[in-house]
């Protein structure tokens, strides 16, 4: 291992002003991540595999913490002009990246100077569109994506004589088995979720086919006026604040940590991002899946938007940097490669080769479930309600959500008062986001 | 004291260098940053910027978001120093009474000072928090409605206990030398003459240590305002609802989460303002007045 690689990992920001020096024939490409655990494992073992098996390029992953540090960790090497070639970036974080016209190269360019034709059509429809420009230029290469999705614990639903083959399928049906496990005594809590914003707002519009701000969700253009105080928002969150008086409806935070009512046995019934799923086989429970819940009316359910993080490529970079990353995406879209990270992490593989791989082997029959967030997403050709949510300062918006949801929960503000003061200063705040660009 | 002169010229200024290296590297850099920032408007990348004079000032100070954070700050604040002074005060007098083992006891007490804040922000949590806290399932099991993550109340009770627990043992080791400097005859004077140990306390030995009780409360309220971060950052992460977002967590949160950088800046200058004042009002009226030891 070179020096530089060593330093590489400590000093990050001040080394890769050297990584343009060709001191070495191999050319170094950092890749600056925010997977820890067992995800960090994958990265590092996806690396090796690539650095193996050729001998121009090498991939060196960097860890940066968690998925707001590592954006700012790449904001920052870029104002120091010294970023890293590939940055890993939460779906959130798509809205700020794209703001930055220049400073980005989409993938789909990297990908054709690299001499592989890029064929939208070989990946995943609904991963494609959200992470590509309105013109359809993809922009970013999707590394791991989730869908949200209901777990129900099997044991509390038996106690509770609820249907073990028959999760609910809607939200009010939802609503129901939950006062049913409360007063059955089967649990101390029927419902909780993580992530109220992602999935309450976001995939909630897209897989109810209702609009969540103007200009398409942000995706024809940046100025979005909210559209979260429709009535059924205002009837949605009004039936979870009423639960949660009774304590029917547990919250457990802003991101996932609702996951340990459900683990504990606290709460009958979950909705996770499908990537939760790790922890809850690890956790040795009765569990079943089912797709996300649904409004009940026409044409519903739609289709889920992905979360998840993609890999985004920064401009300024040499040719041979660029031909480096053409050729590790180019590696990551193997069907062999994308099998593998499918079934091992619960991620939904990115292109169509890889799921019907996947489909033939027989791994969905042998673990049922795993395919519904696949279908979730793919089911139907996205309207512009459900290609998914773009702001300028879309993390922001979700905190601003997640204020009022709190106070709404606490029980000082009800459903109505909550989301307009949420469209009022959601606004408010994208005007004053849109404006500084 | 006499003052003592060096010979050579160029010594002192050597002698004085690596702290003033120090301070222009770790202050007077960053804080000329700080002040440029704060008249600028910029997207995260740099990409453009505007000067736009004091314009981030009046947006900060007329969002009632900040002044919401200015109030919880001052909440914040008075309540943690006023819980970590009197307990310590009390166990410093508990601790003054003791006659076998005082040593050990003073030692015990004075252990917590060491925690680092966020470590002692994630004690707390562990404890108290809904999912997980043990504490927090003894509590609801008792039938009592304990939803830090929801109810604001409990979750600024939460906060300011975690902050004014790290700072009990640093103000008790004040208290404890203060009241030792008090001569004993002073108050074997006040016994004879009848008084019981609580009239002693609040009519000799609490006027007796009002200079270092001013001075803690200095102090006290430095620390709750600007070293409580790890601990906010660790228990609520501000929360529910902006109801622990203090004045440094709010930069914090703008800059770094909403990447607002102008705004940012302008309330981490307003903070910098804030924080001379607080040390001009140290020097000017208690450092003259306390003395060690």
């Amino acid at each position: 291992m070179s020096l530089r690689t060593i330093l590489a990992g400590t000093t990050g920001l001040s080394l890769v002003a050297l990584a343009s020096t060709p001191a070495f024939a191999v050319t170094e490409l950092q890749w600056w991540h925010a997977m820890s655990g067992a995800n960090n494992e994958v990265v590092d073992t996806l690396a090796k595999e690539f650095n193996d098996s050729q001998a121009d390029y090498r991939i060196v992953p960097v860890f940066k913490g968690t998925y707001p540090e590592t954006l700012n960790a790449g904001i920052a090497a870029f104002r120091a002009k010294q970023p890293p070639a590939i940055m890993q970036v939460f779906d959130v974080g798509t809205g700020v990246m794209m703001a930055a016209e220049g400073a980005m190269k989409p993938v789909a360019e990297v990908l054709e100077e690299g001499g592989y034709a890029f064929d939208k059509s070989q990946y995943l429809p609904g991963i494609v569109a959200y992470y590509s420009k309105p013109d359809g230029t993809m922009l970013s290469f999707p590394y791991n994506s989730s869908s949200p999705i209901l777990f129900f614990n099997k044991d509390i639903f038996e106690k509770a004589g609820l249907d073990v083959a028959n999760p609910p399928k809607t939200w009010s049906e939802v609503f129901e088995a939950a006062r049913t496990i409360k007063s059955s005594g089967a649990a101390a809590c029927g419902y909780t979720s993580t992530w109220l914003t992602w999935i309450h707002l976001e995939n909630f519009a897209a897989w109810n086919n209702v609009s969540y701000g103007s200009n398409e969700n942000g995706l024809a253009g940046p100025n979005v006026e909210l559209a979260l105080d429709a009535p059924i928002y205002v009837e949605h969150f009004q039936a979870i604040a009423d639960l949660a008086k009774d304590g029917t409806f547990r919250y457990g935070g802003r991101t996932s940590e609702a996951k340990q009512l459900f683990l504990s046995g606290e709460c009958g019934i979950l909705t996770e991002s499908s990537g939760g799923l790790g922890d809850i086989v690890k956790a040795g429970m009765n569990y079943g899946i089912g797709q996300l819940p649904f409004v009940e009316g026409e044409g519903r359910p739609q289709n889920t938007i992905p979360g998840g993080a993609s890999l985004w490529v920064f401009g300024g970079l040499d040719d041979a940097q660029y031909k480096g990353v053409a050729e590790f995406f180019n590696f990551l879209s193997q069907t062999e490669i994308q099998v593998r990270l499918h079934q091992q992490s619960g991620y939904l593989p990115v292109t169509l080769a890889a799921y019907e791989a996947t489909k033939a082997s027989g791994f969905y029959e042998q673990n049922p479930g795993r395919e519904t967030p696949i279908t979730q997403m793919m089911g139907k050709a996205p309207t512009e309600n459900s290609r998914g949510v773009r702001l300028a300062n879309l993390p922001q918006v979700r905190d601003i959500a997640n204020e009022e949801f709190e106070a709404m929960l606490a029980g000082s503000q009800d459903a109505e008062t909550a989301l307009k003061k949420l469209v009022e200063r959601g606004n408010a705040a994208i005007r004053e986001a849109v404006g500084s660009q | 004291m006499s003052r003592v002169v060096f010979p050579a010229r160029v010594l002192p200024y050597l002698l004085l260098s690596p702290q003033i290296a120090i301070t222009a590297v770790f202050f007077y850099w960053p804080a000329s940053q700080a002040l440029w920032q704060s008249v600028l408007r910029e997207d995260p990348f740099g990409l453009k910027t505007t000067f736009v004079g004091l314009a981030n000032f009046r947006s900060v100070l007329a969002d009632p978001n900040y002044l919401q954070s200015a109030r919880v700050t001052v909440v914040f604040s008075v309540a943690t120093a006023l819980l970590a002074m009197a307990a310590a005060l009390w166990l410093a007098s508990a601790a003054e009474r003791v006659v076998r083992g005082r040593g050990l006891y003073r030692t015990l007490l004075i252990w917590p000072y060491a925690v680092a804040p966020a470590v002692a922000g994630m004690l707390w949590l562990f404890m108290f928090n809904p999912a997980m806290g043990t504490f927090a399932y003894m509590l609801r099991r008792a039938g009592y409605n304990w939803d830090p993550l929801l109810d604001p109340g409990q979750a600024m009770t939460m906060v300011v206990v975690a902050a004014a627990w790290k700072q009990i043992s640093y103000n008790f080791l004040f208290f404890v030398a203060a009241m030792q400097s008090i001569p004993r005859s002073l108050i074997e004077a006040a016994a004879i003459d009848g008084a019981g140990s609580t009239k002693r306390f609040w009519t000799i030995v609490l006027p007796l240590i009002a200079p270092t009780t001013f001075f803690l409360l200095v102090v006290n309220t430095v620390y709750a305002f600007f070293d409580t971060f790890g601990i906010i950052h660790a228990v609520t992460g501000g929360g529910p609802a902006r109801a622990t977002e203090t004045l440094v967590y709010k930069v914090y949160n703008d800059g770094f989460v909403h990447l607002s950088l102008g705004s940012s800046a302008a309330q981490s200058v307003i903070l910098m303002a804030i924080v001379i004042l607080l040390t001009a009002i140290q020097f000017r009226f208690v450092e003259r007045r306390v003395h060690y030891g």
